[in-house]
C-alpha cells in the first residue's frame, strides 16, 4: 500500500514545505496547449504505450483554471503568442511551464519572421525539453525532472532563507535537483554513480559507456 | 608580415533570394560557382534558360486541343493570352489581368474544357523582371472530366497589384486569394472579404515577397554565434 | 392598465412587491430564445484536438446562425524558409507542414523536384515510397478516428487509435530513425534503404490490423449514440464540395469517386489493385465509413507493394544528384557508414568532391515550374515548385487540403446545432500545420 502503511506507530514527521511540495508534484495536472507536431507526441505520451496516467496526468485539463502545468507543445507563431500569455495568466498559482520541443524552447528550425524564438520571450519557463519532436519517453523524463525540481523548491520567503542557510552549511548539491535523468534517479546505486560522475565532470561519458554496454552488437565489436 | 584584409569572398554570397533574380546566369553544369576558380571540370549539363518565350506550335501531349478549344470558347483569346508555355509536360497560359475571370469562366463552363476544380491559387514574386511586373498569381485548374491540368499565370506590378477575383467562378479561391494577398500584397478586386489570413491582422508588410527579410535572429550555440539563415555565408 | 406589482416609495427608492402569477403576461411579448444571440469564441486553445483553430460562432439558443473561421495561429513561414535552403534540405522543412502525414508532404515535394530535374527514381524507391505513404495514410486515419471519437465522447477510441498508430510509428522508426517528421523521402529516392526488420514488422502489422478495424467497427458502427451524432450531420453535397474545392474523403462521401491515385496516378499507383470507397450520404457517417474503408484498401496496397519489393538501389544513379551518404549505426550513434567514409577519404576523389559539393552547395535544378498533386489522407495535396536554375528553391507553394477544406466549415455548420459544429469540423479532418504552413 502507500506511505501510510509503513509508518511506525502511525506518526509521520515532516515539514510543511516537504508536504506541500509532495502534494504539488504528485497531483500535477497538465493544461492542453498542443500546437503542432509535439502535440501529437504529447497525446501519444498520454495514450496507452507511454501512459502518463502512471503519474495521474493522463487527463489534460481543458480549462487552464484547473491546471498547474502548461506544456507548450509546438511552434508558437506571432499570432498565437498573445493567446499563450492569456492562457498562462489564467492559470492559478502555483503554476509551471514546460516548453516541449525545440520550437517552443528556442524557435527550433524556424528562425524566421513568423515564429517566436522561444516561449521564454512570452512566459517564464521551468523546464526546456529539446527534440523535434521529443519522444514520449523524453517528455516523461522532463516531467519527472520537473517534479524533482518542485520537490526541492523552497516554500515562501522563509523557505528561501532556510535553503540559503542549508547550502551555506553543507554546500550546494553536486547536481541541482531536477538534473539527474530519471533512469538514473530511480536506483540508489545508479544515482550514486551519476553523482560521482558529475563531480568528475564526466556524466555524458558515463551515459555513453552505459549505452554501449547495452548494445549487444557493439559489445561484440569491442571484443 | 601582412595582415589579411577582410573582403567578401568571391563566388560565395549570403544567398538571399533578392540577390539572385531569376535571370542571373548561375553557371554551367550541375556544379559551378561563378567568378571563382572552380576547376571541377564538370560541365555536362547544359542549363536551359528560363522560358520568357512562347512555345511554338505544335505543343504536343493534347495541349493543342485545349488551346484550340479555349480559342473557340473565348472570343477575346488573342488579347487575353500573352504567352503559351509548354514545359515538362505542363501547359501554362499567361493571361492579362483584366481577362482572368472570363477566361476562368470559359475554362470552367465550356464542354470541351470543363476545368471544374480550381486546385490552387499561388503567388510568386519574380523580383528583377525587366518589365516590372513582378507579382504573379498562378492558378492551377484541374479538369475532372478529362483528367488534365492547366496553369494560368497573371502578372502585375507591385505598385498597382490589382487582379480581378475569380471567386465568382471558383468559390474555392476565396481563402487562397486571401493568402496571396497576405503574403504578396496582390489585391483581388471583387473578393468578398480580402483580409489577412495567416499573419496577425495588424501586420505590416508582405512576408513572402523577395525583398522582405526572412526575419531570423542570431543564435548562440556552444559559444559560437550563428547568424540567421538569410545572412549566413553560403555556397551558391 | 393592470398593475403587475405594487410599488411604494421608500428612503432607498421605489420598492416593488411582486406576487407572481402574472409572469406569463410579462414575458409574453418578448421571447428570449429566439431574440437572444450569443457570440461564442471557440478560441485557438480548446480541447478539440485539431490544433489551433479559432471559430467564432453566433448562436441562437443551441443552433448556429453564423460561423466564422480564423486560421493562421500556426503560420510558420515554411514556404519562405525553403527559399534559403538546398533542395535536399527542403525535405526536412516540408515534412513538418501537415505533421500527421509527413510522408505525403515529402513525396509531393520530391516528385515536384524530380519532375523539374527530369529524372526517374529507382523501382525499389518508388515501391517503398508507396508503402510509406499508405502506412502513413492508415496512421493519419487512425488519429482522425481517435480524435473524432474523443470529441464525440467515445473516449476508448482515442486509446485504441493511438495504440495501433504506435505500431506504424515503430515501422517508421526502423526505416528512417524517427517516429514523426522523418526526412525520409528525398529528391532522387530515399534517405536510406528499408531494413529487413521493418519489412517483417510491416507484415506483422498487416496481419493484425484487419482484426483491429473490425474491433473499431464493432465499437462504433452499431452504436446508437454514434449513429445519431453522425448520420445526417454536417451534410455537404457534391456541388458544394466542388464549388468549395473540397477533395479527399469528404468529396468521396458525397458520391464522387475522385481519387488522384486512380484518376491521375503517380508513383506507379496504376499498377496496384485497390478500390476507392465512395458513399452517397455526404454526412459525418459517410466520411467515417469512407475512412474506415480507405484503411482497408491501404492495407491491400501495402501488401501488394511488399510482395513486389526486389533488391535494388534506392537512390538515383546520377552521382551529381544522389545524396551521397549512407547512414549506419556506429560507435557513437547514427552517422555516416564507415565504408562510405573510407571510400571518400581513401579510394575515390570524385566521390569526395561529389560529397563535398552536394552537402555544401547542393545540386542545381533547371529552371521552370511544376505542379504535382497527390492524394493525401485529407485530399489533394499539391506542390507548386518553381526553380530559377539555382541550388535553392525559388518558390514552393503547397496547396494543402486542410486549408481548402476548412473553407467548407461555415457551409456545413450554419443552421445546425452547436454539437454538430464539433462533429462536422472533426469530419473535415483539418490539421492546422498544413492549413497554416
Amino acid at each position: 500500500m502507500g506511505l501510510e502503511e509503513k509508518l511506525p506507530a502511525g506518526i509521520l514527521l515532516t515539514s510543511v514545505e516537504k508536504l506541500v511540495n509532495w502534494s504539488r508534484k504528485s497531483s500535477f495536472w497538465p493544461a492542453t496547449f498542443g500546437l503542432a507536431c509535439c502535440a501529437i507526441e504529447m497525446m501519444a505520451a498520454g495514450a496507452s504505450r507511454f501512459d502518463l496516467g502512471r503519474w495521474g496526468m493522463e487527463v489534460f485539463r481543458a480549462s487552464p483554471r484547473q491546471a498547474d502545468l502548461m506544456i507548450v507543445a509546438g511552434r508558437v507563431s506571432q499570432k498565437m503568442a498573445p493567446v499563450l500569455r492569456q492562457i498562462y495568466d489564467q492559470m492559478p498559482d502555483p503554476k509551471w511551464v514546460l516548453s516541449m520541443g525545440v520550437c517552443a524552447s528556442s524557435g527550433g528550425m524556424f528562425n524566421n519572421y513568423a515564429i517566436v524564438q522561444g516561449v521564454d520571450h512570452v512566459v517564464p519557463v521551468d523546464m526546456y525539453l529539446p527534440g523535434c519532436p521529443p519522444r514520449p519517453e523524453m517528455l516523461i523524463d522532463a516531467i519527472l525532472k520537473l517534479r524533482e525540481k518542485i520537490m526541492a523548491a523552497p516554500l515562501g520567503a522563509n523557505g528561501r532563507k532556510m535553503l540559503a542557510a542549508r547550502e551555506e552549511r553543507y554546500g550546494k548539491p553536486v547536481s541541482p535537483p531536477g538534473s539527474v535523468p530519471s533512469s538514473y534517479a530511480v536506483d540508489k546505486a545508479k544515482r550514486a554513480e551519476w553523482l560521482k560522475a558529475v563531480a568528475e565532470g564526466r556524466e555524458e561519458q558515463l551515459r555513453i559507456e552505459n549505452w554501449m554496454r547495452r548494445q549487444d552488437h557493439l559489445a561484440e565489436v569491442e571484443k | 608580415m601582412t595582415v589579411p584584409i577582410p573582403t567578401t569572398p568571391t563566388g560565395a554570397s549570403s544567398g538571399a533570394p533578392a540577390e539572385h533574380p531569376p535571370s542571373s546566369p548561375a553557371g554551367r553544369g550541375m556544379f559551378g560557382v561563378a567568378g571563382s576558380g572552380d576547376t571541377s571540370g564538370f560541365g555536362g549539363l547544359e542549363r536551359r534558360r528560363p522560358t520568357a518565350l512562347d512555345t511554338p506550335r505544335p505543343y504536343g501531349e493534347g495541349f493543342d486541343e485545349v488551346v484550340d478549344a479555349l480559342e473557340a470558347a473565348y472570343p477575346a483569346f488573342d488579347e487575353a493570352i500573352e504567352r503559351v508555355v509548354v514545359d515538362r509536360g505542363e501547359l501554362t497560359l499567361h493571361i492579362r489581368p483584366e481577362h482572368i475571370v472570363e477566361v476562368c469562366q470559359a475554362l470552367r463552363d465550356d464542354e470541351a474544357l470543363r476545368y471544374e476544380l480550381c486546385s490552387s491559387v499561388s503567388g510568386v514574386d519574380y523580383l528583377g523582371q525587366p518589365d516590372g511586373r513582378r507579382l504573379h498569381a498562378v492558378y492551377e485548374l484541374t479538369s475532372m472530366t478529362y483528367r488534365r491540368r492547366v496553369r494560368l499565370e497573371v502578372a502585375v506590378a507591385a505598385d498597382e497589384p490589382h487582379i480581378p477575383s475569380v471567386t465568382r467562378v471558383y468559390p474555392t479561391a476565396d481563402w487562397q486569394e486571401r493568402e496571396a494577398y497576405d503574403m504578396f500584397g496582390i489585391v483581388f478586386d471583387g473578393h468578398p472579404n480580402l483580409t489577412r489570413i495567416l499573419m496577425p491582422d495588424d501586420w505590416e508588410g508582405f512576408p513572402q515577397r523577395k525583398d522582405y527579410p526572412l526575419g531570423g535572429v542570431p543564435v548562440e550555440y556552444k559559444g559560437v554565434e550563428i547568424p540567421p539563415p538569410d545572412q549566413r555565408r553560403s555556397y551558391q | 392598465m393592470t398593475s403587475y406589482a405594487e410599488s411604494r416609495e421608500t428612503t432607498e427608492g421605489k420598492v416593488f412587491t411582486v406576487t407572481g402569477g402574472d409572469w406569463d403576461e410579462v414575458i409574453a411579448g418578448h421571447d428570449p430564445v429566439s431574440e437572444e444571440r450569443i457570440v461564442v469564441n471557440l478560441g485557438p486553445q480548446h480541447p478539440s484536438t485539431h490544433g489551433v483553430l479559432r471559430l467564432i460562432l453566433e448562436l441562437e439558443g443551441e443552433s448556429v446562425t453564423e460561423t466564422r473561421v480564423v486560421v493562421g495561429y500556426l503560420h510558420t513561414g515554411i514556404e519562405k524558409n525553403l527559399e534559403y535552403r538546398n533542395w535536399t534540405q527542403g525535405t526536412t522543412f516540408v515534412t513538418r507542414m501537415d505533421y500527421l502525414a509527413p510522408m505525403f508532404n515529402e513525396a509531393a515535394y520530391c516528385l515536384g523536384v524530380e519532375k523539374l530535374l527530369g529524372i526517374g527514381v529507382p523501382e525499389r524507391a518508388t515501391t517503398i515510397r508507396v508503402i510509406m505513404m499508405e502506412l502513413n495514410r492508415i496512421a493519419s486515419h487512425l488519429v482522425w478516428l481517435a480524435t473524432t471519437g474523443l470529441e464525440l465522447g467515445a473516449l476508448s477510441m482515442m486509446l485504441y487509435g493511438f495504440r495501433e498508430r504506435e505500431m506504424i510509428l515503430d515501422i517508421f522508426e526502423l526505416a528512417s530513425g524517427l517516429r514523426m517528421n522523418h526526412a525520409y523521402i528525398r529528391p532522387g529516392g530515399l534517405a536510406q534503404d528499408l531494413p529487413d526488420a521493418a519489412v517483417a514488422k510491416t507484415r506483422e502489422f498487416l496481419e493484425l490490423m484487419p482484426g483491429k478495424l473490425k474491433e473499431y467497427e464493432n465499437l462504433l458502427s452499431g452504436q446508437p449514440i454514434w449513429m445519431k451524432r453522425t448520420k445526417g450531420v454536417a451534410v455537404l453535397d457534391v456541388t458544394g464540395c466542388l464549388a468549395l474545392g473540397v477533395t479527399g474523403p469528404v468529396l468521396r462521401s458525397a458520391g464522387l469517386g475522385w481519387d488522384l491515385r486512380k484518376t491521375m496516378p503517380y508513383c506507379g499507383y496504376e499498377t496496384y489493385e485497390f478500390d476507392v470507397p465512395v458513399r452517397e450520404s455526404a454526412d459525418v457517417w459517410g466520411r467515417y465509413e469512407v475512412r474506415l474503408d480507405e484503411m482497408r484498401e491501404s492495407l491491400k496496397i501495402v501488401e501488394q507493394a511488399l510482395d513486389r519489393l526486389a533488391p535494388g538501389p534506392v537512390m538515383v544513379e546520377d552521382r551529381k544528384i544522389a545524396w551521397p551518404a549512407q547512414l549506419a549505426l556506429g560507435v557513437d550513434g547514427l552517422g555516416n557508414s564507415l565504408e562510405h567514409v573510407a571510400k571518400i577519404m581513401g579510394q575515390s576523389m570524385e566521390a569526395l568532391i561529389h560529397h563535398f559539393k552536394l552537402v555544401t552547395e547542393g545540386f542545381r535544378v533547371p529552371p521552370g515550374q511544376v505542379y504535382v498533386g497527390i492524394e493525401a489522407p485529407r485530399g489533394e495535396l499539391g506542390a507548386h515548385v518553381v526553380s530559377d536554375g539555382g541550388t535553392r528553391p525559388y518558390r514552393v507553394h503547397y496547396r494543402d487540403p486542410s486549408f481548402v477544406n476548412l473553407q467548407a466549415l461555415p457551409a456545413i455548420s450554419e443552421g445546425g446545432l452547436l454539437a454538430d459544429v464539433i462533429a462536422g469540423g472533426a469530419s473535415l479532418d483539418p490539421v492546422m500545420g498544413g492549413c497554416d504552413r
